[in-house]
């Protein structure tokens, strides 16, 4: 990769919703949701060109409502979920619903649609997930190794195995488990393990991190008190199976024993607000990446406690900016930021190149080149999404 | 001469004579003496009698021994006249006469005289040879004594030879004797037990019976010799293994047996077998004194009995043991050396046990004068003993000890610190409860900071007894070098103020998770005492200590700076993470406040609500609390009615300016753009930034927080209209009384600004109320 400046992909709206397209293996794509309260929401497919370092996008509309999370199935290319806020006048209801895109947009099916059209492609619905008895979805998430039938959804205090039958055209609720307890219990985020044969999942209610064995629907572990505050995302480490990240609005970054969970194996604190999300690189577990109100995105080199920790020369150097070149591998990540200064909606996708040395922190330059019809972005006012 | 002088006078004669010797007898005898005495050679005039004024130069005097007949008689002839010559000349020849006869009478007195003398002298010759005769028969004599002398010698020799030899033969008979007597005395010597009697004999026995033993007789007495010497030895050990009787009658006994020609080396393997028993009893019994059960003596009781009992019966050894042994050499003292090192490890152990026992106790002195007892009695031993190292040894216990007892004080200093924070938490609960929690604050840092500052003066006080000059070991170099300055200064001092630093730091990582264990006013305390200690506390009492230990040691210290470097760190930390906790008790409240309200369907706002109230109150409290520790801090110059200005900053004409785009998200930016990046750009809001010492600092920071939280809140939700407008009347609430906390109050309109603007963008119906009512509600509320 001859240059190394970050590529920059604007949105019109604001964005939270950000996922990269799993079952997708040849391209780089990421599926971007946005929201808006007035207009038809929209869902960008980009796909990233990391040969020229350009950007290639499709538009979907999603006409529902803003999208508030986002996941595409492991097993169909052009099957997706997402959880989006049903605009009406007297309460929110954040609903679920499994959506299929366009045929021509499928990836490999190169059609390189004119602009003009790229706009008017909308989503194919294939079923809702009936969330009426169950409350607000925070998040849907697809079984990571299965055949894109199996999807878990978190809804308020309720965790909910949906099985997706006939083409993913029904839904069929398998089983639930819920929370009990004090006050207002409400899951904030949910992983599936890509290990155990998919049988374990991890959830998130204020502090607590439990898990969940899906063919009981019974709790496995809970971390109690994981984070200070309310606890943001977690990601489980792709190659070593008991090994989990999470973080949240103590600022911190914490990776966990799921076999030990009275300490954390490690803790992170890099951030100075808030961190909204933490992701593993799916091919090398020491990289893990880090978004935050404090507007900054960081990368660490884990390498101590990843897969791997003795294939390097240096050990145990989580933050060092010791060079450590990999040019062979493509890691890529995108970051939007969505920006809402009080005069407009800013929102972009940077999609930086595969750092050189994996350092710490991507520090967003001060004034990114915006691409035609959206403004520059002002630094103090970006959320980073994954 | 006078003879002769009147010789040459004409006509005199003896027929003058007659009329003189009557008259001028006396005269003229005297004038004889004279002359006789001139002529033997002695001057008239030293004898007596001249007449005065008469010169004895003078030519012209008669008498005189220079007369000069020609100038006389010139001077007779110029100066007299005729007549006076004439009677001169009579008188002369009268004198003439005088003189003649004067002569004869003498001639004739005297004659006689000779003529005795020569009787005499004829007389002598006579009686001379007489003796002579006399003489020669005595030598005659003599030469015959002589004679016989020589040969009554002659005679006498051999009887002498005889004599002699009879003499010698009585003193051997002598000594056969006392040899023929000396079983019997020795046994009798045995038996009456003048055992050094017998020794003695028996020494001066033995030599002689050794060389005659091949004669049957002697043979017979050293036989009966050595079996009574044997069993006096056999007596002697068996007083000696008895052991009762003392240390110096023991070595009496050892001396006697060496003198009998014991075995030295096993005797003295015995003597220290003994000498062992004594001392394991010694040590039996200090051990007993340990023992776990009957309530121990003082520390000191205890090294005075270790002193007097063990260490001296130890001198006492060692010095009988060398005067007794000194023949033995290297070999017997590096016995001795073994035998001392190895009763002494043993009572060294007992002593350290004891000492341990020590350690939880609070008196030094004590401890410091037993100590120093301990190690005064083992200089003795120590210098008679110099290879068995019981000085060094002991000196090595003394400097574990004092180690141990610097460890002592910090831990005691440690848990005084955290009695202090313990106090001050159940300060800070208690008047909580009675509803001032604030004026105590100041107090209570005085009372931890004075508290604190005397524990570490007591401990110095304490620590300072082991370099006390009258104390034995503060002369080693440990005392003067290492432990003023790796031990008190570095280990004590500074290791307590790291510890307190690293306590109070401790604070701010674990508790804070679990639910904010740490009540805030503590955090804050503990952030102002640190910060004291960094402006003033830790180089006056590092400066105390250097004087008071007077450190020579060369090796490297921590520099004040790098304490207060640290003191500093920990303050800031504290201090921050006191800002965090507030922060996040606002924050608490205002995401509750947000998130469990249902926004859409809300009424039309009447009142701020009373979260909000609640939050102005919180922060006037936290500026009260802080207030009292910390100083005002800087503002940022703002004009004079800012609250005015910035109302209309956000409310009005420009307020509609900005939302304008909002609703139509493709309209081209206008002018205001610009300036709305420029602002962006310069007002970068960094939200846990650090926080200085200040209480405008330190309420910017909570603030931030927790406006910060608001905003980000506020965009996970949905506003209605009236929701909308409730945001509005919070935020300008909030703007009324929250600027005047911070440093600059740009920055709160600038957060809720965003938090405005962001609640209009998720409104899908913004319609923000009129500034002038919200004004109103604010001020009415």
């Amino acid at each position: 990769m001859e240059d190394d400046a970050p590529v920059i992909y604007g949105l019109e709206f604001q964005a939270r919703a950000l996922t990269p397209q799993t079952a997708e293996t040849d391209a780089i794509r990421f599926l971007v949701g946005t929201q808006s309260l007035k207009y038809d929401n929209q869902i960008h497919i980009i796909d990233f060109d990391d040969e020229n370092n350009i950007i290639n996008k499709n538009v979907l509309l999603h006409q529902v409502g803003e999208i508030w999370h986002i996941s595409t199935s492991p097993a169909d290319r052009g099957v997706l979920a997402t959880c989006y806020n049903k605009p009406s006048d007297s309460k929110v209801l954040t609903c679920a619903a499994v959506w299929r895109m366009p045929k021509e947009l499928e990836p490999g099916s190169h059609e390189s649609p004119d602009d003009s059209s790229s706009t008017a492609h909308t989503l194919e619905l294939l079923c809702h997930l009936d969330n009426t008895a169950h409350g607000s979805m925070a998040c849907v998430t697809w079984e990571p190794t299965g055949d894109g039938k199996k999807v878990i959804s978190l809804a308020d205090n309720h965790i909910l195995l949906w099985d997706l039958q006939e083409s993913s055209s029904q839904a069929v609720l398998a089983s639930s488990a819920s929370l009990e307890g004090k006050g207002q219990l409400k899951f904030t985020s949910g992983r599936w393990s890509p290990h155990h044969t998919g049988t374990q999942v991890a959830t998130a209610n204020d502090t607590t991190i439990r898990g969940w064995d899906t063919r009981s629907m019974s709790q496995i572990y809970c971390i109690e008190n994981a984070h200070g505050q309310l606890v943001r995302d977690l990601d489980f480490n792709p190659n070593r199976q008991y090994y989990l990240a999470s973080c949240g609005d103590d600022c911190k970054v914490k990776f966990w024993d799921t076999r030990n969970v009275t300490e954390p194996v490690k803790t992170l604190e890099e951030h100075s607000h808030w961190v909204w999300n933490v992701r593993y690189n799916h091919s090398h577990d020491q990289l893990v990446l880090t978004g935050s109100s404090d507007s900054r995105v960081i990368l660490s080199n884990m390498v101590s406690i990843s897969s791997e920790p003795f294939g390097h020369l240096v050990d145990d150097d989580d933050l060092s900016d010791q060079e450590e070149r990999r040019p062979e591998e493509k890691f890529l990540f995108a970051y939007t930021f969505s920006v809402c200064s009080p005069s407009d909606f800013d929102r972009c996708i940077v999609v930086w190149p595969p750092p050189q040395s994996p350092c710490r922190t991507h520090r967003p330059p001060d004034v990114l080149v915006h691409p035609p019809g959206v403004s520059p972005l002002p630094p103090s006012y970006r959320q980073p999404l994954m | 001469m006078a003879a002769a002088a009147a010789g040459p006078g004409p006509g005199s004669g003896p027929g003058d004579s007659p009329e003189g010797p009557e008259a001028e007898a006396p005269e003229r005898r005297r004038k004889a003496h004279g002359m006789l005495k001139i002529y033997y050679g002695l001057s008239e005039g030293e004898t007596a009698g001249r007449p005065p004024g008469s010169d004895p130069l003078d030519p012209t005097d008669l008498n005189g021994a220079h007369f000069d007949p020609e100038v006389y008689l010139d001077k007779l002839r110029r100066e007299c006249p005729l007549a006076q010559l004439m009677d001169s000349e009579t008188d002369m020849v009268r004198q003439i006469r005088a003189l003649d006869s004067d002569m004869q009478t003498l001639v004739y007195e005297n004659y006689n005289k000779f003529i005795s003398a020569t009787d005499t002298i004829r007389k002598m010759k006579n009686d001379f040879r007489k003796m002579e005769d006399e003489m020669d028969r005595l030598a005659t004599n003599m030469a015959v004594i002589t004679d016989f002398s020589a040969r009554i010698s002659a005679t006498l020799q051999d009887r002498h030879e005889r004599i002699t030899k009879l003499a010698g033969v009585h003193a051997l008979l002598r000594k056969l004797q006392f040899l023929f007597e000396l079983p019997s005395r020795l046994t009798k010597c045995v038996e009456l037990g003048a055992y050094g009697q017998a020794v003695r004999y028996q020494g001066r026995a033995r030599a002689v019976l050794q060389q005659y033993q091949h004669l049957p007789s002697f043979r017979a007495i050293q036989d009966d010799c050595q079996v009574i010497t044997a069993r006096l030895a056999q007596q002697l050990r068996q007083r000696f293994r008895e052991g009762g009787s003392g240390a110096p009658e023991q070595a009496e006994c050892v001396e006697l047996l060496l003198a009998l020609g014991e075995p030295a080396e096993e005797l003295c393997d015995e003597f220290l077998a003994h000498a062992r028993g004594r001392l394991e009893a010694e040590l039996r019994s200090l051990e007993a004194e340990l023992g776990p059960s009957p309530p121990a003596p003082d520390v000191l009781e205890f090294t005075d009995h270790g002193g007097s009992g063990f260490v001296g019966g130890l001198c006492q050894v060692a010095s009988a043991y060398q005067e007794l042994f000194a023949a033995q050499g290297p070999a017997g003292a590096e016995k001795l050396a073994a035998f001392a090192r190895e009763l002494g490890g043993r009572y060294f152990a007992l002593v350290e046990r004891r000492l341990a026992q020590e350690q939880g106790s609070g008196d030094n002195s004590l401890l410091v004068r037993a100590l120093d007892r301990f190690h005064r009695r083992l200089r003795a031993p120590g210098a008679l003993l110099a290879a068995a190292g019981l000085a060094e040894a002991a000196t090595e216990i003394v400097e574990r000890v004092a180690r141990e007892r610097l460890g002592h004080h910090l831990q005691g200093l440690r848990a005084a610190f955290l009695g202090c924070l313990t106090d001050v938490r159940q300060a800070l609960a208690a008047p909580r409860l009675a509803g001032k929690e604030g004026p105590g604050l100041a107090e209570l840092l005085a009372n931890v900071a004075s508290s604190i500052l005397s524990h570490i003066k007591a401990s110095l006080a304490a620590v300072h007894l082991f370099t006390a000059k009258e104390v034995s070991f503060s002369n080693k170099p440990y005392f003067r070098g290492e432990f003023c300055s790796q031990g008190v200064r570095e280990g004590l001092i500074v290791g307590f103020i790291r510890s307190m630093c690293q306590t109070a730091q401790s604070f701010c990582d674990s508790p804070g998770e679990k639910g904010g264990a740490t009540p805030p006013a503590l955090l804050l305390l503990l952030s102002r005492l640190c910060l004291d200690y960094e402006t003033a506390t830790i180089s006056y009492v590092l400066t105390l200590t250097d004087e008071q230990f007077l450190v020579q040691d060369q090796s490297p210290v921590t520099p004040v700076s790098t304490l207060c470097a640290e003191a500093r760190e920990t303050a800031r930390r504290l201090l921050t993470h006191y800002v965090k906790v507030q922060g996040l008790v606002i924050s608490q409240m205002l995401r509750k406040s947000v998130e469990t309200r249902d926004w859409l369907s809300t009424l039309e706002p009447r009142n701020v609500r009373a979260v909000m109230k609640r939050v102005v109150e919180d922060t006037t409290a936290i500026d009260v609390q802080v207030g009292l520790l910390y100083e005002e801090g800087v503002r940022k110059a703002q004009s004079s009615d800012s609250s005015k200005r910035t109302f209309s900053v956000y409310s009005s004409s420009r307020q509609q300016g900005r939302y304008a785009p909002s609703y139509t998200p493709s309209a081209p930016m206008d002018t205001n753009l610009l300036s709305n990046i420029q602002k962006l750009f310069s007002e970068r809001i960094d939200v846990f930034s650090p926080v200085e010492f200040n209480k405008v600092s330190v309420l910017t920071g909570i603030i931030k927080i927790s406006l910060k939280t608001l905003l980000e809140c506020v965009r996970l939700r949905t506003f209605g209209r009236f929701g909308l407008q409730q945001v509005q009347v919070d935020c300008h609430f909030l703007q009324l009384y929250l600027w005047r906390f911070v440093a600059d109050e740009e920055l709160v309109h600038l957060l809720l600004d965003e938090v405005v603007a962001s609640a209009a963008l998720r409104c899908p119906d913004p319609v923000p109320m009129e500034p002038s009512v919200v004004e109103v509600i604010c001020e009415r509320g």
